[in-house]
């Protein structure tokens, strides 16, 4: 890592690389560091975040209830597969202009994208996990006379949650994704925006600066989430694999 | 009336082309208090057959009655100890928490863990409350599950293979400790196996079955003397004769029909 920069330090000093287009590290992290004494980018940064977490408790209380519903049945997943299928593949940017239409450039519009783009990750794991229930767990509850309601929360619910985890993982990094993507092509507040206003304006080392910002902050809130993976899931497999490893 | 009457009952899997008779016009009847053992090849319905009578699996055709009320979903007084034991076991709970989770119905609070307790004890595993089933053997995750239907305190116990993975010292303790239990709570136990010396051992009746789809072959009597014992009762000239008679019936019934692949099972 340290070489890298060191390299990238000394291409770019030497001009080997325009520092119009990419400024010496130093430099990037000097304005870095003066930003972070500044209200805007962490007004920034707390815009793009909202985002991130008001589309993830969104998407997650609409795609997890909808998910355990589909999941255990077998009819409603039949009639729902195709519309999923059909819709999940759609790139939320392409509803930009849509969204507009309807939102105009606010933080509702940011909020629709992240959460349309949550949406499916989210859907289908939860889907995989409740019909991933062992069919002999759930005889062995059947057979000391739970009822339907138990056998979901004690026992499908549970064996669903490492499912739905890894959902949560995979929205949480394309939620702030499409955050950011919201705020450089809509212009809704946020570190997104600032990028677009600092290249424009031929502020290259701040827009570098806020791209560290934003690849810092996916990067905490990415193992935020596999730390608190790793405490609830201790007993899943794939968190035992873990443990042998080390 | 008997305990438990099995009446007719055939079980088909599938449909069509597909369809596969797993039971064939089983009839038998269990007392109260009694031991009744199964035994037949791989594949002959065993398991079906126990799927059944614990109300998990509706038949094609017959019925199970138990205590003159035919059972349509598993009845409160019923415990079954599933072949499948390891995948029977939740892994998020301890051993301690999945022998207490049938408990929870019975609102015991406080004394539900202490039975828990009691009953991993029962099956030796005292020291291993507060493991988690990926953290046992084989062995030992069937006795977890075993120590489950144990604290349930049923009044018919279902074992499918309990003691299929466990060495021949605890599987003659558990042997034990099952005939204890009828002697102390007065269980009625239904009980699959492969092994013959343990269906004469544990038994106050066998139920050989044919090849599939099972239909009964022999229903054999053991009037073996209590209690029973792993040295006496199997030094007695009876047992041997018993497990002669019961070997030779088995032996009979894989040769009666051509022989397939899987014929010899386990
Ligand atoms: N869910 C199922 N769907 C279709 N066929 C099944 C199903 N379960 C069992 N069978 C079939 O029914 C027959 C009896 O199976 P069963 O599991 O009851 O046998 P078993 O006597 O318990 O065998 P084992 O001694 O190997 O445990 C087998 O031929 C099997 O292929
Ligand atoms: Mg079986």
């Amino acid at each position: 890592m340290l070489a890298a920069l060191s390299v990238l330090e000394s291409v770019t000093r030497t001009e080997l690389i325009s520092s119009r287009h990419f400024p010496p590290p130093t430099k990037i992290f000097s304005t870095l560091a003066r930003e972070l004494g500044s209200a805007t980018l962490w007004s920034d940064l707390a815009n793009t975040l909202g985002g991130w977490a008001l589309g993830l408790a969104l998407a997650f209380a609409i795609a997890v209830p909808l998910g355990i519903v589909v999941g255990s049945s077998a009819l409603l997943h039949r009639l729902l597969a195709l519309p999923i299928e059909f819709l999940r593949p759609i790139p939320s940017v392409a509803l930009v202009p849509l969204v507009v239409l309807v939102y105009g450039t606010g933080f509702q519009s940011k909020l629709f994208l992240v959460v349309f783009a949550c949406l499916w990750p989210l859907l289908i794991q939860t889907i995989y996990g409740v019909q991933d229930t062992d069919p002999v767990a759930m005889d062995t509850a059947r057979s000391f006379g739970l009822g339907r309601t138990e056998r979901l929360v004690l026992v499908t619910l549970p064996g669903a949650v490492p499912y739905i985890a890894t959902g949560l993982r995979i929205s949480s990094s394309v939620a702030l994704m499409l955050a950011v993507t919201a705020e450089l092509v809509i212009g809704s507040a946020g570190l997104g925006r600032s990028i677009n206003l600092a290249g424009e304006g031929g502020a290259v080392e701040l827009m570098y600066a806020l791209i560290v910002v934003i690849g810092v902050t996916g990067w905490a809130l990415n193992s935020v989430f596999a730390r608190i993976e790793r405490r609830v899931l201790h007993w899943h497999v794939s968190v035992r694999r873990l443990e042998h490893a080390r | 009336m008997s305990l438990l009457e099995v009446h007719e009952l055939s079980k088909v899997y599938g449909e069509g082309a597909a369809a596969t008779p797993a039971i064939s016009e089983l009839t038998f009847a269990v007392e109260e208090r009694e031991f009744v053992c199964v035994i037949g090849p791989s594949g002959c319905g065993k398991t079906t057959l126990l799927r059944c009578v614990a109300g998990l699996l509706a038949p094609t055709a017959g019925s199970v009655v138990l205590r003159g009320k035919r059972v349509a979903r598993p009845p409160d007084e019923m415990a079954l100890v599933f072949q499948e034991y390891n995948r029977s076991l939740f892994p998020w709970m301890t051993a301690r928490q999945n022998v207490a989770f049938p408990l929870r119905r019975k609102r015991l609070g406080k004394q539900g863990a202490a039975r828990a307790e009691t009953a991993l004890d029962e099956v030796g595993l005292g020291r291993f409350v507060d493991h988690y089933p990926w953290q046992l053997s084989g062995g030992m995750q069937q006795r977890v599950a075993i120590a489950r239907a144990l604290a349930y305190q049923p009044s018919v116990l279902l074992m499918d293979e309990p003691f299929a993975s466990v060495d021949a010292q605890t599987r003659a303790d558990l042997e034990d400790l099952i005939l204890q239990l009828r002697q102390r709570f007065g269980v009625t136990v239904v009980f699959v196996t492969h092994d013959i010396d343990e269906a004469v051992y544990l038994g106050d009746r066998i139920v050989v079955l044919t090849r599939a789809p099972g239909r009964i072959r022999e229903t054999v009597l053991v009037g073996l003397p209590e209690p029973r014992d792993q040295i006496e009762t199997k030094a007695l000239a009876e047992f041997t004769r018993l497990r002669t008679h019961v070997n030779r019936v088995i032996k009979q019934e894989a040769a009666r029909q051509p022989a397939s692949p899987d014929a010899q099972g386990s």
